[in-house]
């Protein structure tokens, strides 16, 4: 269900059909388990049992003399090539294959490269590892307490766990504010471990040509010319003697960003056997060893009048990171974007400090559409709101109301340096609250209290509200970098002869429709059709240098490039015209006529005026040129975007809650999202809706626990629960478009917006529903009985082990 | 062992291990890679095919027991009059993203309106129940299977 705004969409051919269902729809999409190459190996890995032990032996003989098997790769081949350890994308290194130990479950030990996937699996378990199991260092708050379990000890002079410390905001002026506050409210929040678990997991297909020594790898990549660099960087070939292709990705929210042990040894499996080597991961393997997402321990202060105006945030966070620091993120923000920790308010002063720590855990941390950690921050500071509220007996709404930014603030520069770039958040609160109906829902929830009051049975019901302010579109190259790439992307848009275009872009959909929405860009600029633009990514070969899709960034940067490339493309169409018209550049006027098709014609005279069709056509045909006019029409651009984009919105939720069992219904979510200007809202609201049902997913049923000898206690999904069509209701939507000032088209971005945004609506209804100051995620019947029963636990370990908060 | 089963109409005789999925010797010995394997363990339905008219995971079937009996996969629901009400339903209404599930959730589709070509939006909750999409929140896959029961109705 979906409230139509007012406000037209200034882009043309809106809500269009997407140009790749005709393959998916068919089955005949490509996905990297379709790649099958002549003479192709499979490969799979051997991974540890254990959380953290030493390695004294690995014997793989009787592995080698499996007749299927062709090669048997391990840590200790790998350090002969120098490729053991791998740089991650924050100054650290990540063991490839473990030489000295492993530093988690899962952690990868072999790799076997068989005649067929069976066999390769069927080898494994002919290698026989030897080891000596350590005390593993599980639970991030002891990681740094004396004598704790040494992860990295392989780090010369390394005595603890410490990885690093950051701070953000004015430590002294926010005491002060806390000192002379009226109020202040403090709450201990865990936003638990969970995993992006996209539908196809990872996985790559490596070939290397002998003869000319050209390395092809088919990867599942939302950052292929990232990749290249890195397996250049790793492997020592040559950047131009690498092509990375990513074909069709089933989902990727982050989970396909960073380099993994798999992919390498995809690359050795073939540099050593001389074929092509496939290696995909199970579903275990994915959930277990690749990038997961949050653990942030935070411990939230809120400094407020008793009338609750917010005067300041304070918050500390201990940053569980696993073994080995790997979060893809811009290299110089150790907690990523997490310092809009401010959010959507008003306030004197804010302070964080964030301390990383090593644990006996897969590496990870920044993934799952959280727009580099802006999922933790708008978590903690919109459940802090509530705690308030809950603290000072006041209406969560109008504590909201009372202190978003006003729009006359904007551009608006926080307490902790971000430069929001506009927004109207009064608007697109209030009109959130009359979508979701929210005083009779208050009305309806005082008779369900009075009514539970009086017979002890039947459901509670709560409302639960978030508002949510997102940073993307990462960035400005100045600041932003990833492994020292700056975070400009590059388009080139090629125009043939018949006016038929190309675009060629660093970005990588993973589902997000790119190859609609940017032919949509490029058509609006040029005045064609859709139809008459192809668009190609993730091939290295044919594409301009970038870094990929992650961050909400395709629209925010590779869109402008696009917009760009096709505004000079129309500027060097104008001059074009006007040598076929025999008039002067500055008396053309562009025009849009039926469907959207453009045209120059003479200031003056209507008539005279050429397409761009015929325009294209005689620029590559003999129309004599002026001086320095050089023909053709095509054209790039690199896009380094001045800021990044704020997108915002305003979500409710409505939750039924069974105190008697614990259960949950999430009857309703109304989501106000203002990303600025949208190009296909078709498509922007199937992101909006995908996002909720990863709130509902985090907020009830999923996370990654561990037990007391760390294993994984959400290894299949059997144990890590994402939701179905039976949790999620039928999401209600609303928009408002504040275009963002700095972006070509106003557009922001909105990927994760629903993501971020939505776990801290469905806890906060949850929480209200039962009338309880906090609980952690994930909300499930156990832990809401625990909650009403005034004992909530630790949702990040084993029951039993330790989790009585 | 030699199987010999029908896929889409065509008859195919394989040797094959007694352990292989239904699932790999559609993909890998068919080369009909339609159907997608998202999870091991029956739960994410990416997988899902009919066997016998019936909707299967086919990550927990053996190719041998499908021996002698049809199975249908998304390559099978293109007819000679052209594709499926349901595919067009799935373009027209935005029920796909990534796509990786939308080959499972089409036959499960298919298999629904075969058997209640007017299901309520409950009834189609509960018949993709058993299938994860990790991009659309459900909404638009509910809207396109509602969407494809309502042009039928026609």
């Amino acid at each position: 269900m979906t409230a139509r705004s007012e406000h037209p969409t200034p882009m043309g051919h809106g809500r269009m059909v997407r140009k790749e269902d005709a393959r998916l729809i068919r089955g005949r999409g490509r996905f990297l388990d379709d790649v099958s190459l002549p003479g192709m190996l499979h490969g799979a890995v051997l991974r540890s049992p254990y959380a953290h032990a030493r390695i004294r032996s690995v014997d793989t003989s009787a592995a080698e003399s499996h007749p299927k098997v062709r090669a048997v790769v391990t840590g200790e081949m790998l350090a002969e090539r120098g490729m053991a350890w791998m740089p991650t994308l924050s100054h650290d290194v990540a063991a490839v294959l473990a030489t000295d130990k492993v530093r988690y479950q899962g952690q990868e030990v072999a790799f076997v490269v068989a005649e067929d996937p069976y066999a390769a699996c069927d080898a494994l378990s002919l290698i026989e590892v030897e080891y000596e199991p350590l005390p593993p260092m599980i639970d991030a708050r002891r990681a740094l307490e004396p004598g704790a379990p040494l992860v990295r000890d392989e780090i010369p002079g390394r005595t603890d766990n410490h990885i690093f410390d950051w701070e953000s905001g004015d430590a002294a002026a926010t005491d002060a504010v806390f000192a002379a506050a009226e109020h202040v409210s403090t709450c201990e929040l865990l936003y638990p471990r969970v995993h992006p678990a996209p539908l196809e997991t990872c996985g790559a297909v490596a070939s290397i040509d002998r003869i000319s020594g050209k390395l092809t790898v088919h990867a599942t990549t939302q950052a292929p010319h990232a990749h290249r660099a890195l397996y250049a960087m790793i492997t020592g070939i040559p950047e131009h003697k690498i092509q990375v292709i990513a074909s069709d990705i089933g989902g990727g929210f982050g989970n396909k960003v960073g380099m993994y042990p798999g992919y390498l040894c995809a690359v050795l499996g073939s540099m050593l056997t001389g074929a092509p080597v496939k290696w995909t991961e199970d579903r275990s393997e994915n959930l277990m060893s690749t990038s997961f997402a949050r653990d942030y321990h935070m411990h939230g202060e809120i400094a407020a009048t008793r009338e609750g105006r917010i005067l300041g945030l304070r918050v500390r966070v201990l940053a569980d990171h696993g073994a080995f620091n790997g979060t893809a993120q811009p290299s110089k923000f150790p907690a990523g974007f997490f310092g809009v920790f401010t959010g959507s308010y008003d306030v004197a002063a804010a302070h964080c400090r964030v301390t990383g720590v090593y644990t006996n855990k897969a590496p990870g941390g920044v993934a799952y559409a959280c727009s580099f950690r802006i999922t933790e921050a708008s978590y903690l500071v919109e459940r802090m709101v509530d705690v308030l509220a809950h603290d000072l007996g006041l209406d969560p709404a109008q504590v909201r109301m009372r202190n978003l930014l006003r729009p006359e603030q904007f551009p608006y520069r926080s307490v902790t340096g971000w430069e929001y770039d506009s927004g109207d958040y009064p608007r697109t609160l209030t009109l959130a609250l009359e979508l979701a109906g929210y005083d009779e829902l208050r009305r309806e929830q005082a008779r369900r209290r009075r009514a539970f009051a009086e017979t002890g049975r039947g459901e509670l019901m709560g409302i639960g509200i978030s508002f949510f302010t997102e940073a993307v579109g990462a960035g400005p190259r100045a600041t932003m970098d990833i492994a020292g790439f700056g975070m400009a992307d590059g388009a080139e848009l090629r125009v043939h002869p018949s006016g038929s275009a190309v675009l060629a872009v660093s970005c990588m959909s993973q589902g997000q429709g790119h190859e609609t929405t940017f032919a949509q860009i490029v058509a609006h600029e040029l005045g064609i059709s859709p139809d008459d633009v192809e668009v190609v990514a993730g091939d290295t070969d044919r594409t301009p240098f970038g870094l990929g899709t992650y961050g909400s960034r395709s629209t925010p940067v590779s869109g402008a490039a696009a917009v760009v490339a096709a505004r000079k493309v129309r500027e060097r169409a104008r001059v074009v015209a006007a040598a076929m018209l025999e008039v002067s550049a500055e008396d053309l006027v562009w025009e849009k006529g039926d469907q959207e098709r453009g045209r120059f014609h003479v200031r003056g005279d209507r008539a005279a005026g050429a397409t761009m069709a015929e325009i294209a056509q005689a620029a590559h045909a003999d129309l004599e040129l002026p001086d320095g006019v050089e023909g053709h029409l095509d054209a790039t651009c690199v896009y380094n975007p001045p800021n990044l984009t704020y997108p915002f919105g305003a979500y409710i939720c409505v939750a039924d809650v069974d105190p008697g069992t614990g259960q949950v219904t999430v009857r309703r979510v109304v989501a106000v999202d203002d990303c600025g200007v949208r190009i296909n809202p078709t498509i922007v609201e199937g992101q909006v809706h995908g996002g909720l049902a990863d709130g509902i997913g985090m907020a009830l049923m999923e996370v990654m626990a561990f037990d007391g000898d760390g294993n994984h206690l959400g290894a299949s999904f059997m144990d890590y629960l994402l939701p179905t069509s039976m949790e999620c209701p039928s999401w209600e939507l609303g928009q408002t478009v504040t275009p963002s000032p700095h972006h070509p088209i106003g557009a922001k971005g909105v990927g994760e917006s629903a993501t971020v945004g939505s776990p801290a609506a469905v806890v906060n209804a949850v929480l209200d529903a039962i009338g309880v100051r906090h609980a952690d995620m994930p909300l499930t019947p156990a832990q809401v009985w625990r909650a009403v029963q005034g004992r909530p636990i630790r949702t990040d370990v084993a029951i039993g082990s330790d989790n009585e908060t | 062992m030699e199987i010999t089963v029908t896929v889409n109409g065509q008859e195919h005789t394989c040797e094959i291990e007694p352990r292989l999925l239904l699932v790999h010797l559609l993909r890998d010995e068919l080369g009909l890679t339609g159907t997608h394997w998202g999870c091991d363990t029956s739960n994410c339905g990416a997988c899902t095919v009919w066997m016998d008219q019936v909707p299967v995971k086919s990550c927990t079937v053996l190719a041998a027991m499908a021996g002698g009996r049809h199975v249908r996969t998304v390559e099978g629901l293109e007819g000679p009059t052209g594709l499926d009400p349901l595919q067009l339903s799935f373009m027209s209404c935005h029920g796909l993203q990534c796509g990786f599930c939308t080959p499972g959730m089409l036959l499960t589709a298919r298999w629904l309106l075969d058997h209640n070509p007017d299901p309520s939006d409950r009834e189609i909750r509960e018949a993709i129940s058993g299938q994860t999409c990790r991009c659309t929140g459900y909404e638009n896959i509910v809207a396109a299977i509602r969407h494809a029961a309502q042009q039928a109705q026609q």
